[in-house]
């Protein structure tokens, strides 16, 4: 076991393309680590170069303390779990599961304890002499990573390893990823896309765009204090609402309505510098369970912003709701903004006007169509800057 | 497995009762087309069959059937060594043409399919341009060449234009095969702490070993196929293959054409055709497509 | 290109050493194939373009000298090359045409055939696989009066005997044998057409003849193509079955034929040559017209990994 320190890694395609830029991670001995973004962010290139299967342009990549940038993979005792799981179709699952182990010359009873014990644990036993395709997509995925543990390297790297599974499976395979990792207390960098399995599986999650890490912290950090606008709108679902405001007469002015910012919030805009500070406007970001409606127990007598509007579409879901509406008066428009609309492909759908979602409590009477008063919790809004897509709580650091 | 016993999804009465009759129709029509394509194929080559098994006295008379039977035809040529001689030239020149053709497209194609270097689409042109090169440009000066460099007339001599016409096919057909290997099971392997070499012995190759043996078929084939070099670049019964000495057979008389004895000497040569065919049916048609069509 | 013999200098993406030694094994590992493949071909061919330049008859080898383009002035201003030429344009033509369209029917029956596909296709495949030498012989005895089982077929006329009908024998051999080879290509192209595009073409109202040809004929245009390319570059070659059949006589001969006759019978080795050169440049232009005009893919050429 070992920990892995990323110090600016930067990898650069023969085409010039900037894959990875100036890349910092300090990944523990033992500690489960995310790294998630939509595609194309780099967060497959990282882990090939820690990998050792794409070589690094500058930088220092260490492993256990020793600078491994030039070493073959063969040499870096790292496992690595494919999201296509790259079985060897021509090899039992016995046969692949103790590849890894013939090739560095383990004597034979050492490789079938081994695999043995491993596949005990990934519930394959029955299965040992099989061949990959005779296995469902459950089993190979657990034989991807039977492969990965008998080897007990100095980490595990796992590139998107439950993407192939269906919603079920992925949710039950999750599980048993955590359990392993608990098991064994290995090292483990997680690559994925998917947000919720970022946040359910890792004790910190690096969040990268377009070939940087936005922000590096546990799941709460990251939901609670969303360092820009892009890891506030990427993390989270129903994703953080969006809208543009202005600060006049000590207000903020929105399209929900003006908003009287309290001390935290005061502090902030006060200490905000920038092109954008000078013009006055910035961005605001509420989470949807920050609404509810003002009708309802909860909200009732409460400090915060009362607004009226019409539901366009109701989802009730049981446990609670989902209103969604429209605001006129402009949407909020970062780089950070079009590339999550990008991702999540919906950038034809938002037209002029701002949507919204908010998460009301399954108690609340509102109808589709409908208008409505809904309560806003302003304490909890976030304010960024339209121009860097900093949040203003964030350290100004890069 | 749940199976569902397929009602006809409700609909007109009358689209229904219409439908299997016109399906009917069609999967005879179908049939039928595809039973007169067997007899296409197989008629010129049972006529070849039944004139090795007729009689020098009933060879002339037309019919399709022989009236009587005689494995005359075949003693006689398996009695000469124009024909024995000219079938072990055929089977060991094809046999090392395509030994050779395989290694070394196997190692060409590995490399344009799976590693990246400077030249490589130079090199594909390359091979495209000589697969569809015109043997005849190429006869005129290897005659003179190999008659002074002294291969003329030799297994080498035949070999080494076989080598350089079947490596591009050998090249394309691998480099398909290749190609579909998930590149991810190399990198497995890599990680797995195998050197490049392991990688490619203990899980590229066995995975490609289908490819091959199509390749070394398809190559096989051409090789026994040719006709252009096997009596330009020959001139005795030491390295002449069997199709130029079918040319060469000469019948009892001046005039009489030695039909019995070629067509014998053709069915021979056809079985391991035959065989290949029976045997690798899938393969072959995998291998001659492949490439043809960009998935 | 920078020469990568200045490892020194780190500027702009620099080759790492896995990069190099990936280079050093692609070249190492093509440079077998690649030295057979020149040394046959690119020296010959340059050889025979020295040749055609001189004049050159094996029966008076020490009477070799430089004359130029006197040989092209040769065969160009000779009927028999124009001839030849013809012969083998409508050889190639008119055998790929008829190819083609039973190659496609052939396709089709295989691709909507339920049972027997695999007999099929084995036995489409031995017109494939059998020697060309072979098979025309077998259509030369068919043909030959007395002995062949279709010399009755058009009176007593002896087929092979007439420019005609010899090149239509020579047309039906070709065909026979390289529809089947023309039919897999074309069954996979059409094995690329999904099955849902047919569906939805039959709920907006096409008839099966409108299904082929505006669905299922453009999307299999690049199948089709490059079939066509080879068919036409192997058809251009053609030597073994009219060798056999009329062996050039009754004025059937290929350029191919002409080339070997040049070589073999006149033994003029100057002349041989260039009809050689100029063999090979209409091949050339052939093959241009077809990538260029038409924009045929090379396959396997796009050399991604």
């Amino acid at each position: 076991m070992a920990d892995i320190v990323l110090d600016h890694v930067t990898k650069r395609f023969p085409d010039g393309r900037l894959a990875v830029d100036d890349a910092n991670l300090s990944i523990a001995d033992g500690e489960f680590v995310i790294l998630v973004g939509p595609s194309g962010c780099g967060k497959s290139t990282t882990l090939n170069m820690i990998a050792g299967l794409e070589d690094i342009s500058s930088g220092e990549l260490r492993i256990g303390g020793k600078v491994v940038n030039d070493l073959a993979p063969k040499d870096r005792d790292i496992a690595m779990v494919f999201q296509s799981y790259a079985l060897y179709p021509h090899m039992s699952v016995r046969k692949n599961m103790g590849f890894a182990l013939s090739l560095a010359k383990r004597p034979k009873e050492e490789i079938d304890r081994l695999v043995e014990e491993a596949a005990r644990v990934l519930d394959l036993t029955e299965h040992l002499d099989r061949r990959p395709a005779q296995l469902s997509g459950g089993q190979r995925q657990r034989v991807a990573m039977g492969r990965a543990i008998v080897r007990s390297p100095k980490a595990f790297l796992m590139d998107e390893p439950l993407s192939n599974l269906d919603a079920k499976l992925r949710v039950q395979m999750r599980t048993e990823v955590s359990r392993i990792q608990n098991r064994f207390g290995t090292t483990m960098v997680y690559v994925t896309h998917d947000q919720t399995e970022a946040m359910t599986l890792g004790d910190r999650v690096a969040v990268l765009r377009s070939g940087r890490i936005q922000q590096v912290g546990t799941p709460t950090e990251l939901y609670g204090r969303p360092a820009t606008v892009f890891v506030a709108g990427f993390i989270g679902s129903p994703a953080m609402n969006f809208v543009p405001a202005t600060v006049e007469e000590g207000e903020l002015r929105t399209p929900l309505g003006a908003i009287v910012p309290d001390e935290r919030q005061r502090r902030l805009l006060d200490g905000w510098t920038g092109a954008a500070a000078d013009r006055r406007s910035l961005i605001v970001g509420a989470r949807p369970e920050h609404f509810e409606d003002a009708a309802l127990e909860q909200a009732k007598d409460c400090p915060g912003l009362r607004f009226t509007v019409t539901v366009d579409v109701l989802e009730r879901l049981g446990s609670d709701s989902f209103a969604y509406f429209t605001l006129a008066g402009g949407q909020a428009r970062t780089a950070d903004l079009e590339e999550l609309a990008h991702d999540a492909g919906t950038v034809e759908l938002s037209g002029k006007a701002e949507q919204v979602v908010a998460r009301l409590d399954a108690a609340s009477r509102i109808r589709e169509g409908e208008k409505a008063e809904l309560w806003l919790d302003v304490h909890q809004l976030h304010l960024f800057d339209p121009d860097t897509g900093r949040n203003l709580d964030a350290p100004a650091t890069a | 497995m749940t199976t569902v016993t397929s009602a006809p999804a409700a609909g007109p009465a009358a689209a229904r009762a219409r439908r299997p009759s016109r399906d009917r129709t069609a999967l005879l029509g179908w049939s039928a087309a595809n039973l007169v394509i067997v007899g296409m194929s197989l008629v010129p080559l049972l006529w070849l069959v039944s004139l090795s098994f007729k009689t020098p006295a009933s060879i002339t008379d037309g019919s399709f059937i022989p009236q009587e039977w005689t494995f005359e035809n075949y003693r006689e040529i398996f009695g000469e060594s124009l024909f024995t001689r000219a079938l072990l030239n055929s089977l060991g020149i094809a046999l090392i043409s395509t030994a050779l053709a395989v290694v070394l497209g196997s190692m060409a194609a590995y490399a344009i399919a799976r590693l990246e270097f400077p030249g490589k689409r130079l090199l594909v042109g390359l091979a495209l341009l000589i697969a569809m090169f015109p043997q005849i440009s190429l006869v005129s000066p290897l005659f003179n060449l190999w008659r002074q460099i002294g291969i003329f007339d030799t297994w080498l001599g035949l070999i080494i234009p076989y080598l350089t016409f079947s490596l591009p096919l050998a090249i394309y057909t691998l480099s398909a095969f290749f190609r579909e290997i998930p590149w991810d099971l190399e990198k497995a392997a890599q990680v797995d702490g195998a050197t490049p070499r392991q990688a490619f012995l203990r899980v590229i190759a066995p995975l490609a070993a289908p490819g091959m043996v199509t390749t070394a078929i398809l190559v096989f084939i051409f090789c026994w196929n040719d006709f252009l070099f096997a009596i330009s670049l020959t001139s005795t019964e030491q390295s002449r293959t069997v199709p130029a000495a079918i040319a060469f057979f000469t019948g009892a008389s001046q005039f009489a054409q030695p039909i019995g004895s070629i067509a014998a000497a053709a069915v021979v040569i056809t079985i391991p055709i035959i065989v290949f065919v029976l045997l690798f049916q899938r393969r072959i048609v995998a291998g001659l497509t492949s490439g043809a069509v960009k998935g | 290109m920078r020469s990568p013999s200045e490892p020194g200098t780190r500027r702009k993406a620099p080759l790492s050493a896995r990069a190099r030694a990936e280079r050093r094994l692609g070249w190492a590992l093509c440079a077998p194939a690649v030295v057979v493949i020149l040394a046959v071909t690119g020296y010959p061919v340059g050889y025979a373009v020295y040749l055609s330049l001189h004049r050159y008859d094996l029966r008076f080898p020490a009477d070799s000298e430089f004359v130029g383009l006197t040989n092209y002035a040769t065969v160009l201003t000779s009927p028999l090359w124009w001839q030849a030429l013809a012969v083998t344009v409508i050889i190639a033509v008119i055998s790929v045409a008829i190819q083609f369209v039973l190659g496609l029917t052939l396709a089709l029956a295989m691709h909507r055939a339920l049972i027997g596909r695999g007999l099929i296709r084995t036995v489409i495949l031995i017109p494939y696989g059998i020697v060309t030498v072979v098979a025309a012989f077998g259509w030369r005895y068919a043909w030959t009066p007395d002995t062949g089982y279709l010399s009755g077929l058009f009176g007593d006329a002896a087929p092979l005997t007439s420019q005609v009908h010899g090149i239509a024998v020579i047309v039906l051999a070709e065909v026979w044998k390289t529809t089947p080879f023309m039919a897999l290509l074309l069954l996979a192209g059409l094995a690329l057409v999904p099955e849902d595009l047919l569906r939805a073409a039959k709920v907006d109202g096409a008839t099966a003849w409108q299904r082929l040809t505006r669905v299922i004929l453009p999307l299999m245009k690049p199948a089709i193509l490059v079939a066509l390319l080879f068919r036409v570059l192997d058809a251009f070659r053609i030597f073994d079955s009219i060798y056999v059949l009329t062996a050039g006589a009754y004025d059937t001969r290929s350029v191919s034929i002409l080339g070997y006759d040049n070589l073999f019978t006149a033994l003029n080795l100057g002349v041989g040559s260039s009809l050689s050169v100029l063999i090979f440049l209409v091949v050339a232009l052939v093959a241009f017209v077809f990538v260029k005009g038409f924009g045929v893919a090379a396959p396997g050429g796009e050399g991604h990994r």
